[in-house]
């Protein structure tokens, strides 16, 4: 075998000595340094990668070293080629951080620019408390029922043992409808949707009535003619008025916290017997926690059942009604009840379409 | 009913507990027991010196522009040494007294209520050494016309101490009585529940012992349909018509708000003040013949006490004489026949009138009276006989009359029917167990005779016979109300029932939600006007005279007489709300209203009256149900100013007809319906500017921009949109989609088609979507434009077509062969070219 007899010149393999191999190296690191961004790296790449790069034209020399060094060669060719690599990666690798920094720092904005380009919608806190009301008595098992505003007496006054000329007819102002004695009026509560759900289901019935009410009031910071309830009715069987206690404690604390609690005070309803009047404890009063007035409820009165083809010796029930106006007012300690029915959008705007 | 506190305090039995019961303490003992407690007024607070005084000598000051007298009063009684009596000087600007008069004055270093402090000071020249006082200064009334010019008396001296002796640290408490309480409309009444609140003893005002009557007091008939139930005469004679009211009953009258005018009628409205009885005094000398109660008659006339000329028709009832009407029945005495300054022989009526005849006299007459509000909650029919015989002692003790022995008493009250009721009743709709014998007490406290038994089955319960003053105890629950109230509703447990299983909101209820969300989110304000509209509302509308929104029924008594009628549309609130927030600076503005309107029946129904005692019958219901006018739920829009805001990011958005249109789409996307879009000309919108909203080939209403003529009749900013439709129309639909979602590429195309004007975007896209087949996944309308290259009278409309197969990649050509089948339906049916 020949091979370290085999002639080579010295001069032709300078090129892959291990120092000039090195200096390559640093060479190319420099130049890559020296690149200010990557366009700058990419026209001194092909000095280094290139076919006219120092390393790759040591690599041609390989050939002409004696076979026995040749692997030594190849292999230190690798390594500084490698290093060339390197030192290529590591410098773009950096320069693209540079850029992304730049690119995202000229991206910058300045965020607390408004984008109120489309308009804010909101709905009213009447019709959102309206809801959480029902909604609190849907978890509670009862349905939502509705009626007509525009109602027959009947429906409004007899079914509810409103006796005719008595002056608890006159006791809820009334609009009547043209022409006198059409029979018909503006309702004056909700209560006639739940002489309508009694006359056509079998009870047992738990439901609430929200809606809209018309009293002859003239508009102040205490009235409205146009306002809004929600009554309640239960008829069951063996219903009480511990019952009708128990349904608005766990009612109010509902909507006002674990504190607030009902207090009943006798009173009169034609519908409902005994009647009593229903206050709130409640909590976040302006001023500290204390009762407020709420609305009215009661045992059903016989009477009224009777009318709605219920038999009072089998079912009893309770009933409930609260003004939602009222409960806007004291729940957001609002002053004048003409903000809610005016329209204006700077009162609703800020409840938003959940409030 | 306004009541002094310590009138009350006399009838009850104090025990040693109760000794001292402060105003506060009597108005929670009424809250307990269910009477409402407006206010309590404390009278005063008056302190240091106000005493009694009599006038010695007036000395008339003339120089000045109104009367003003110097006065000597004496505040103190002659010495038994001779001594004179002390006196002092007052000026006083009030003329309504004479040398002699007792008179109350407020000396130096006396505050009057409203924190009004007494000095000796010059006035009108002479130096005023205190005030005399009239009873608005004391705080006892509204009374300043004059100075408060007390009886003379014999328990009364000048020098005396007068808050003790005007009872000036007394409080006057206010109640609001609830309908079914008629006898709590009286002291006698008031004390009872007292009694009964507070468990103490109570002397009945109304125990008086009638003597048996000699003869009539005067001749009366009752006619049989006039309601009268009881109608009682007692005559007086010989009254000093210069006889001063006493001072107790002109206190109680202050105190209560009602006028002092002469004995014989402060003694009838003391009476009905005590025991709850109205009474009416007659001056016998101008009657004329027998008494008659009857119904009036056509034609009649009556100038009542309060000076007004009445026309009656047959339903008012009238005491009548000879000469006619001479009183209206539990309202009001007549003017003839009423007691003057020389009256000296009386006849004192004491009646019970029909509640309901009573209220609809008042309401026709528009007449309320203190004897009206008590006849129409009940007056016991039990009092008149008592009643007159106290009105007559008073006028015996202080008016020097005879009391003639003969007494009137036509007709026959009915005692209230007993109730029986299962002994546990109450215990059952309390949800309590009450004491044994708690239920009997109870009902024997408020004066109901008891009788316990056993029903046949062998249960216990109790009969209930009730007091006169009682007639609202008609039914076991309304005893069982009377126990539980003085039992204590506080006594009640708080228990909740166990739930029933429920099926949570209806679709119609879910969806109104969706609704509302989704105009809010749009950027939609809600507003809830009222419904009450005028009807020039419908001409600033522009609406042809046949228009069925015309069609409207009214309030009889509207709280505004213009706007009387019931919007049959949502319109006409919105836009007034929209000028209201224009009016106070907003611009741009878009609200929405859902609600209902009132839409009348073609033919109207006649109302029927089932009565309700008991359960109407089917067809008395479906006539009843029918009657009502149909109202249907709306959801409204207007919108004015921009819609899309200007900022920094460039300019904004006029809103316009498309918001309106858009605000439709988003309704019925959030209702689960497809919409139609079709243009149509209706008033109020502008004729170009008008979409018909239509679901399932159905109209549902109508959406633009408002007609310019609109917009400036009623002052609204220009180019004001708006949208309605009717929510109740739509179908209510469970949204079931099935959607196919293909995982393969898409291909994309466009097309740009050329038509005429005339062509609604709406029908060309309907034809490209038929056309494209199933691989055209959605298509977009993504721009319009007209112009010279598209030539006059035409544009074209430009589509992103999204094509794309279920089951495998989509190839270009079989999209573009689609493409052109969808091309080729818009030109067959157009006539749309494709542009190049």
């Amino acid at each position: 075998m020949s091979g370290a007899n085999d002639s080579y010149d010295p001069k032709e393999v300078a090129a892959l000595a291990p120092d000039i191999l090195q200096a390559a190296v640093e060479k190319a690191r420099e130049e890559f340094s020296s690149a200010a961004d990557l366009d700058a790296l990419a026209a001194v790449k092909p000095a280094h990668f290139g076919d006219r790069s120092p390393l790759s034209l040591a690599r041609r020399e390989i050939g002409a070293l004696p076979p026995q060094a040749r692997s030594e060669a190849g292999k230190r060719v690798n390594e500084a080629q490698a290093g060339v690599k390197a030192a290529f990666d590591e410098r773009r690798a950096q320069l693209q951080v540079e850029r992304d920094e730049r690119v995202l720092r000229e991206e910058g904005v300045d965020v607390t620019l408004p984008w109120d380009r489309a308009p804010r919608g909101a709905r009213h806190p009447i019709t959102q408390l309206g809801e959480r009301i029902a909604d609190v008595f849907v978890a509670m098992g009862y349905e939502v029922a509705e009626g007509p505003e525009l109602e027959a007496e009947w429906f409004n006054f007899d079914a509810l043992n409103f006796k005719k000329d008595h002056p608890a007819r006159t006791m809820q102002d009334t609009f009547y409808v043209a022409p006198a004695g059409s029979g018909s009026v503006l309702r004056t509560h909700t209560s006639p949707v739940q002489a309508r759900v009694l006359l056509d289901r079998e009870p047992p019935v738990y439901v609430v009535c929200p809606g809209r009410t018309f009293r002859t009031d003239e508009l102040d910071a205490t009235h409205t003619p146009v306002f809004h309830q929600v009554e309640g009715l239960a008829v069951d069987k063996g219903l009480t008025m511990a019952h009708l206690k128990g349904t608005l404690d766990a009612f109010v604390k509902a909507m006002f916290g674990a504190d607030a609690h009902v207090r009943l005070r006798p009173s009169f309803f034609p519908f409902t017997e005994p009647s009593a009047e229903l206050d709130v404890w409640f909590p976040a009063k302006k001023g500290g926690p204390g009762w407020v007035e709420w609305g009215g409820c009661g045992m059903v009165n016989p009477n009224v059942l009777r009318a709605c083809g219920v038999d009072p010796e089998v079912y009893s029930g309770f009933a409930f009604g609260v003004g939602v106006e009222r409960a806007l007012q004291f729940r957001n300690g609002i002053p004048d009840m003409r903000d809610m029915v005016e329209g204006d959008v700077r009162f609703t705007l800020p409840f938003g379409t959940e409030a | 009913m306004r009541i002094p506190v310590r009138w009350l305090v006399q009838q009850l039995e104090l025990t040693e507990e109760h000794r001292v019961l402060t105003p506060e303490a009597i108005a929670d003992a009424f809250v307990k027991v269910g009477l409402e407690v407006e206010d309590v007024h404390p009278l005063g607070p008056v302190t240091g010196p106000l005493v009694i005084a009599r006038v010695a000598e007036i000395e008339e000051l003339t120089e000045f522009k109104k009367p003003i007298r110097y006065c000597t009063v004496e505040i103190g009684e002659p010495e038994e040494d001779g001594e004179p009596a002390e006196t002092t000087q007052v000026v006083c600007g009030a003329t309504n007294f004479v040398e002699g008069d007792l008179v109350v004055v407020a000396l130096p270093g006396a505050v009057l209520p409203g924190d009004f402090t007494i000095a000796a000071r010059k006035t009108y020249g002479r130096v005023s050494n205190g005030m005399i006082c009239s009873a608005r200064e004391l705080g006892l009334g509204d009374e300043h016309a004059g100075i408060l010019v007390l009886p003379s008396d014999d328990d009364v001296a000048p020098g005396d101490d007068a808050i003790d002796l005007l009872g000036l640290t007394d409080s006057v408490i206010e109640l609001a009585v609830t309908p079914d309480r008629g006898y709590c409309l009286s002291m006698r009444g008031l004390a009872r529940e007292l009694a009964c609140a507070l468990d103490l003893g109570y002397v009945d005002p109304a125990a008086i012992e009638v003597p048996a009557a000699e003869g009539k007091a005067a001749a009366v008939t009752v006619e049989a349909d006039t309601g009268c139930t009881r109608f009682a005469m007692r005559r007086v004679t010989g009254v000093d018509p210069t006889a001063p009211t006493p001072w107790h009953i002109r206190r109680t009258l202050m105190l209560a708000g009602i006028r002092s005018i002469s004995l014989a009628v402060d003694v009838t409205n003391f009476v009905m003040l005590e025991l709850g009885q109205p009474m009416h005094a007659y001056d016998t000398s101008r009657l004329r013949g027998g008494i008659t109660v009857r119904r009036a008659r056509a034609g009649e006339k009556l100038l009542t006490l309060d000076g007004t000329e009445r026309a009656l028709v047959a339903d008012d009832v009238v005491v009548a004489d000879e000469s006619g009407p001479i009183g209206l029945g539990g309202v009001m005495g007549g003017d003839h026949t009423e007691v003057r300054p020389e009256t000296t022989d009386i006849l004192l009526e004491a009646a019970i009138w029909d509640p309901a005849n009573t209220a609809r006299t008042v309401r026709r007459q528009k007449l309320p009276s203190e004897a009206s509000r008590r006849y129409e909650r009940v007056v016991d029919p039990a009092l008149p006989p008592a009643a007159l015989e106290r009105a007559a002692r008073l006028l015996r003790q202080y008016g020097e009359a005879r009391i003639l022995p003969g007494r009137t008493d036509e007709g026959s009250p009915t005692a209230p029917a007993p109730v029986v009721m299962a002994m546990d009743l109450p215990d059952r709709v309390a949800g309590v167990r009450y004491a044994r014998g708690v239920t009997a007490g109870r009902l024997q406290q408020i004066g109901c005779r008891v009788e316990v038994g056993a029903a046949e089955d062998g249960t216990p319960e109790v009969t209930a016979y009730p007091p006169s003053w009682r007639a609202d105890l008609a039914q076991p629950a309304d005893l069982v109300e009377e126990v539980l109230r003085l039992q204590g509703y506080d006594t009640i447990p708080s228990e909740l029932p166990k739930a029933p299983a429920g099926r949570g909101l209806t679709g119609a209820q879910r969806r109104r939600r969706a609704v509302s969300r989704t105009l809010a989110e749009h950027g939609y304000v809600e507003v809830l006007p009222f419904p009450f509209v005028s009807p020039t509302v419908w001409d600033a509308f522009g609406l042809p005279a046949d228009d069925v929104r015309r069609t409207t029924l009214s309030v009889l008594n509207p709280l505004e007489s213009d706007r009387h009628a019931l919007a049959t549309t949502l319109l006409p609130g919105l836009l007034d709300a929209v000028t209201r927030n224009v009016s106070r600076g907003a611009r741009d503005i878009a609200l929405f209203h859902i609600g209902q309107v009132v839409l009348p029946r073609a033919q109207s129904v006649p109302m029927p009256d089932p009565g309700a005692d008991q359960r109407p019958t089917d067809e008395e219901l479906a006539l009843l149900r029918e009657a009502v006018p149909a109202q249907p739920v709306h959801v409204a829009v207007v919108l004015a100013g921009t819609h899309r805001r200007a900022g920094w990011w460039g300019p904004g958005e006029q809103a316009n007809w498309a918001d309106a249109v858009q605000a439709a789409r988003a309704v019925a996307e959030a209702a689960g319906v497809e919409l139609t879009v079709e243009a149509d000309t209706l008033a109020p919108w502008h004729p170009g500017r008008c979409a018909r909203l239509s679901v399932g080939g159905f109209p549902v209403g109508h959406a633009g921009e408002l007609h310019p003529k609109v917009v400036e009749a009623l002052g609204l900013p220009k180019r004001t949109c708006a949208m309605e439709l009717d929510l109740d129309l739509l179908p209510l639909v469970e949204r079931k989609p099935i959607p196919a979602v293909s995982p393969y590429p898409p291909v994309l195309l466009d097309v740009a088609l050329v038509v005429d004007n005339d062509v609604p975007a709406a029908d060309l896209t309907s034809t490209l979507r038929t056309g494209g087949g199933d691989l055209l996944e959605d298509l977009r309308l993504f721009d319009v434009f007209t112009g010279e290259q598209v030539g006059d009278g035409k544009r074209s409309l430009a589509y992103s077509l999204r094509f794309r197969a279920p089951d495998r990649t989509l190839t270009v050509e079989e999209a573009t062969a689609a493409r052109d089948t969808a091309v080729a339906a818009a030109t067959e049916r157009h006539g749309a070219a494709l542009r190049g």
